[in-house]
């Protein structure tokens, strides 16, 4: 048992604040049954007054998209100098623009599907149809649409037609003004956490993720029943073990701290594709982390507070 | 895609143990991005012109306090307690003084008291509409009636408004049609007054022709009316339960004009109707809450509550004029919106290509809220129009809201016209519209 206080931040003003809010409960639930002392916070114009104010031992931030994952509270913090859980402002920077993630992790070797990144601007000052065109022949159908910043699935759709392009643009353009366009991969969906240990960072149980519709976006991740999953994933012992390679090197590369969790497709040849990583995964009762914590033996409670431990003593 | 009735495949771990068994009108019980989007809009950052909450910072709240505590202090045995699902005597006597105003003559035991109006809705919708049945409905319609009637699996058939609300002849025609495809309309669902959402009121010369033509196909009259006393010229219409006693059923409520929170409204409605409503009510509720009840009472008689409803009227116009003085500085070519004479919504259609469903996110994102159009329709019309509710924020956060969103809608043009009209809506499954307390 600890007698840490901490403070869990969750809410905001992203686009993701109801998926935050319900990690931050679920976690400060999780951490209160571990015997910490915590207070749920959002983050708002009171949150400096807060920290000055109050000066937990620590802050674990259980925000998703935006500012708590951009890197602008974790600046605030570290401007502070109040220790918490996660990953430092530079690379949350880094890992949060998920062209510069791939970019980063391709030089280091890693395979990701090919992309192109796609801004409003360019669509306009050199036509959208010839930029489609481009795009289609260069990467071909289907494609993987996604704003190149932000979670949760939101804005994200599998392109399977040119015909669908213009909409499914529009769609994206509506969460941010730039696109990032991926070559669609088939095969097996995962997601692999990542938490710092006494030896390194190390996998938990990839979690295989078979989307009853097929794709795997914001109805399929927030409605329990509409996705099945397996943990660990039902893969053959190399690709296992790939994956979880995969993840820690991600995480090691991209100077990710604490916990991560990287989204990878498992292709039909065996090559493991990585297609994104988070600073902040999602902690709600549909959430890839707790299920392969429990996959793990271990619980979110223990984990966390152990992280607790590490931010406090760093 | 799991259906109720269908297993999780083997060897896989679904969160929802419950899955198989679920009814059928679950299906539509999903998680939704857009409804998730409006979480934000309770953030003060967000001007929200989202939630229909009403302003009860006009409300007398020391007084009301005062009344509370001497309600429970000299009635509490009574207050707490269970009471008759049809609805407290006094209460009752109060509420056809209320109707009155309207030139409704009613008798109390016609009236059953219920949990807001919205469970007058689904009561009635329980006791006429099998699976399959047709509901006849303004088009756009309140999305509060629209769940209830998906909820027992009725079929909404819209019939078309225009400035003097619901079209006559729409209303013969799509009878008409119903009644070729051999299907059953059990009623006709329709807010007379400052139309949620649609802002515009049926034409006085209308209202007896609506009825007759309802009566000659044998189909009930549903009138919702919530809004009622809240026409900021003070004028009030005659209700249509006024002149066809024995073929409307007319749903009242307390929470605009007195205080949502307290979830009081009433049905009346003819005696053998009245029967089957009792009962229902009696195995959804037992009984409406017997506190809340004798508060709303105890206000109507301690107080100056038409006092009160006139300054609702005058906030509510006071914040429609800044809506509609903002909509007029700032929205672009090819938008157009009507000016209610009362009630708390304006009906905005925004240039053509434009899916304000779509649009939301990239409102959220620059700090504004509404209610994307989508929402009141049953058959996916509405895209291009988004409702505004002026009830709640003050006037310059309404000019303040609606400038943003003026900006948002001309970023949406821009990104239209570069994809040009190839851009195809994109459908987003799961509810659309915020839930009642997103302000």
């Amino acid at each position: 048992m600890s007698d840490r206080w901490v403070a869990v931040l969750s809410g905001g003003l992203s686009h993701e604040r109801e998926v935050s809010l319900r990690s931050g409960r679920r976690l400060s639930a999780a951490l209160r049954s571990a015997g910490l002392v915590v207070e749920e916070w959002d983050a708002d114009t009171q949150l400096v007054h807060r920290l000055h104010e109050h000066r937990p031992d620590a802050v674990v931030v259980a925000l998703h998209g935006g500012e708590g994952e951009n890197g602008s509270v974790q600046t605030i913090l570290e401007m502070l100098g109040v220790p918490f859980v996660g990953t430092d402002s530079r690379a949350c920077r880094r890992a949060w623009d998920k062209p510069t993630a791939k970019a980063e992790l391709a030089r280091a070797g890693l395979t990701t599907p090919e992309w192109a990144v796609l801004p409003h601007a360019t669509f306009r000052e050199l036509g959208a149809q010839p930029v489609l065109d481009a795009l289609v022949e260069r990467l071909g159908l289907p494609l993987m649409l996604k704003p190149d910043q932000g979670g949760s699935a939101l804005g994200a759709q599998v392109v399977r037609e040119a015909a669908e392009l213009p909409a499914a643009m529009v769609g994206c353009l509506a969460y941010g003004d730039t696109v990032l366009a991926e070559r669609y991969v088939e095969g097996v969906e995962v997601a692999v956490a990542v938490v710092d240990g006494p030896d390194g960072p190390y996998a938990l149980p990839p979690v295989e993720i078979v989307p009853e519709s097929g794709v795997y976006d914001y109805t399929a991740r927030y409605t329990a029943g509409l996705t099945d999953f397996h943990a660990p994933a039902r893969l053959a012992d190399k690709a296992a073990h790939a994956v979880g390679e995969l993840a820690v090197a991600a995480h090691r590369l991209l100077g990710l701290r604490d916990v991560s969790r990287t989204d990878a497709v498992v292709a039909a040849d065996g090559t493991v594709h990585f297609l994104e990583v988070n600073v902040s995964p999602g902690l709600t009762e549909t959430s890839l982390l707790p299920m392969a914590v429990e996959a793990a033996g271990a619980s979110l409670g223990e984990i966390y507070a152990g992280l607790v431990e590490r931010a406090v003593s760093r | 895609m799991n259906l109720p009735g269908q297993h999780p495949k083997q060897g896989a771990r679904s969160l929802d143990p419950h899955l198989r068994r679920y009814a059928a009108r679950t299906a539509g019980m999903t998680a939704s991005e857009i409804r998730a989007l409006f979480a934000v809009a309770s953030r003060p950052e967000v001007v929200s012109l989202a939630g229909g909450m009403p302003h009860l910072a006009a409300l007398p709240l020391d007084s009301l306090s005062a009344e509370i505590g001497d309600l429970i202090a000299q009635d509490g045995l009574v207050a707490l307690q269970y009471g008759s699902a049809h609805g407290v005597p006094e209460l009752r006597e109060q509420i056809c003084d209320v109707m009155a105003l309207e030139g409704i003559s009613a008798h109390p035991d016609d009236v059953v008291v219920t949990v807001g109006s919205q469970m007058g809705l689904d009561m009635v919708t329980r006791i006429f509409c099998d699976p399959g049945d047709v509901v006849l409905a303004e088009g756009p319609s309140y999305v509060g009636a629209l769940g209830s009637f998906a909820a027992y699996q009725a079929q909404v058939v819209h019939v078309a408004m225009d400035a003097d609300g619901l079209v006559p002849a729409a209303l013969r025609e799509a009878l008409a049609s119903v009644e070729r495809s051999g299907r059953r309309v059990k009623f006709l669902y329709t807010i007379p007054n400052f139309h949620n959402p649609a802002g515009v009121t049926l034409a006085v010369q209308r209202r007896a022709e609506v009825l007759e033509i309802c009566r000659a196909h044998g189909v009930l009259v549903v009138e919702d009316n919530p809004y009622g006393l809240l026409g900021f010229d003070g004028v009030t219409y005659p209700a249509l339960r006024s002149t066809d006693p024995d073929n409307v059923v007319y749903l009242g409520s307390f929470s605009k004009t007195f205080a949502a929170g307290l979830r009081v409204g009433w049905v009346l409605a003819p005696h053998a109707v009245r029967e089957k409503l009792v009962l229902a009510a009696e195995s959804a509720t037992l009984c409406p809450p017997t506190l809340n009840q004798l508060i709303v009472s105890r206000y109507l008689s301690t107080h100056d509550w038409k006092g009160q409803v006139k300054v609702y009227r005058e906030a509510y116009r006071e914040r429609r004029d800044a809506a509609i003085s903002a909509l007029e500085q700032h929205m672009p070519a090819g938008s157009t919106w009507n000016k209610p004479a009362g009630g708390f919504y304006v009906w905005l259609t925004v240039p053509e290509g434009i899916d304000t469903k779509a649009m939301l996110p990239r409102a959220v994102t620059q700090r504004v809220a509404y209610a994307s159009g989508t929402g009141f329709y049953a058959d996916g019309l509405g895209s291009r129009q988004l409702r505004i509710s002026y009830c709640y924020p003050t006037p310059e956060r309404i000019r303040e809201g609606v400038r943003r969103l003026a900006n948002v809608i001309k970023d949406e043009m821009e990104l239209h016209e570069t994809f040009g009209p190839t851009a195809a809506r994109r459908a987003v499954p799961g509810p659309q519209t915020p839930s009642p307390d997103t302000a």
